[in-house]
């Protein structure tokens, strides 16, 4: 399926949101997770299906002001 | 002391940490600072480059308390799901709440701040707004949760100062034991001492030093600017005067002649 991951296309076939992080080597990064605009605990990530067309964000750390 | 949400700083000075030219130098400025709070922010991770990770080290590696910030976000929704994740990122229920209304100007949109923050507060963040000097929204933010205010000087990165000066005393008269700090648009050390005398708690930049020609000398000039108004401030400064006063006693002047004196 296509899923729009930070911003850009993406083909996965991840169920779940704690799937794709394992997929883009995330296990044990320093990363936050949203779905369609609302965060996803990380605890909560196994039980957050994904679907066609979602919008997933990772961040992470970064300098800010 | 400087004292915010049941935390004590000895520092008056909080600094950002993005733009410096590379890690090694951020690492410098902020210890030249004296700072103990660093302002920081999340974005997109690439799988690839894992920019993230590495910061994150560095930021680890300062010891100070961290800031998340949730700037680029234009809505209270962005604001709020940005602020969540920074809180289970970072681990902290501090944030800088930033919603902006406007590209250009970068100024804060105060309906969509005060909606973030009612929300954030009943969530149990610490919010602190970016903000303006509008004193009604002031008081809105306090209501919604708020222990701190964080109005800005000028607009983001313009380095032009405190140029709502007299609106920036009304705050500070107005709300006499709320932590006031000044966020944004400070350029040069005199601008900082400018706000610290006005009797502001503490001031918030990033620009005047990351991208000054030596932004560990600069932090260093922040730090002691930041240190003499506040001295300034609780020493408590002279009121201006149209007309001269001499400094030197008149009496015994010598030729003194009474027709001097008018």
């Amino acid at each position: 399926m296509q899923i729009l991951l930070n911003g850009e296309r993406f083909a996965t076939d991840a169920s779940n949101l704690d799937e794709l992080c394992a997929t883009l080597g995330f296990t044990d990064a320093k990363v936050a997770t949203a779905v369609n605009g609302s965060f996803v605990a990380s605890a909560k990530r196994s039980v957050t299906p994904l679907a066609e067309a979602d919008e997933v964000e990772i961040v992470a750390p970064r300098q800010g002001g | 002391m400087l004292q915010l949400y049941g935390q004590e700083f000895t520092s008056r000075m909080l600094l950002g940490t993005a733009q410096y030219s590379s890690p090694d130098i951020l690492r410098q400025a902020v210890e030249a600072s004296g700072a103990e709070i660093v302002t920081v922010s999340l974005r997109r991770e690439s799988a690839r480059a894992r920019t993230g990770q590495a910061f994150w080290g560095l930021i680890e590696e300062l010891g100070c308390r961290v800031l998340p910030n949730t700037a680029g976000c234009h809505t209270a929704k962005e604001a709020m799901a940005t602020a969540q994740m920074a809180r289970e990122l970072f681990g902290t229920s501090w944030v800088k709440l930033e919603v902006i209304a406007n590209a250009d100007t970068l100024q804060p949109d105060l309906f969509g701040l005060v909606e973030a923050a009612t929300v954030l507060s009943a969530e149990g963040f610490d919010v602190l707004p970016y903000t303006t000097e509008d004193l009604s929204a002031a008081e809105r933010l306090l209501a919604a949760g708020c222990s701190v205010l964080m109005p800005w000087a000028s607009p983001i990165g313009s380095a032009r100062g405190l140029i709502n000066k007299t609106a920036l005393q009304s705050m500070r008269a107005y709300f006499p034991d709320t932590p006031l700090i000044i966020d944004a648009g400070i350029g040069s050390p005199s601008h900082a001492a400018e706000a610290m005398e006005l009797g502001y708690d503490a001031v918030l930049l990033n620009t005047a030093v990351a991208k000054a020609d030596d932004p560990v000398k600069m932090a260093r000039a922040f730090a002691q600017a930041i240190e003499a108004g506040r001295l300034a401030f609780e020493a408590g400064l002279v009121e201006p005067r149209d007309m001269a006063s001499p400094s030197t006693p008149v009496a015994g002047t010598p030729f003194f002649k009474i027709d001097h004196a008018s």
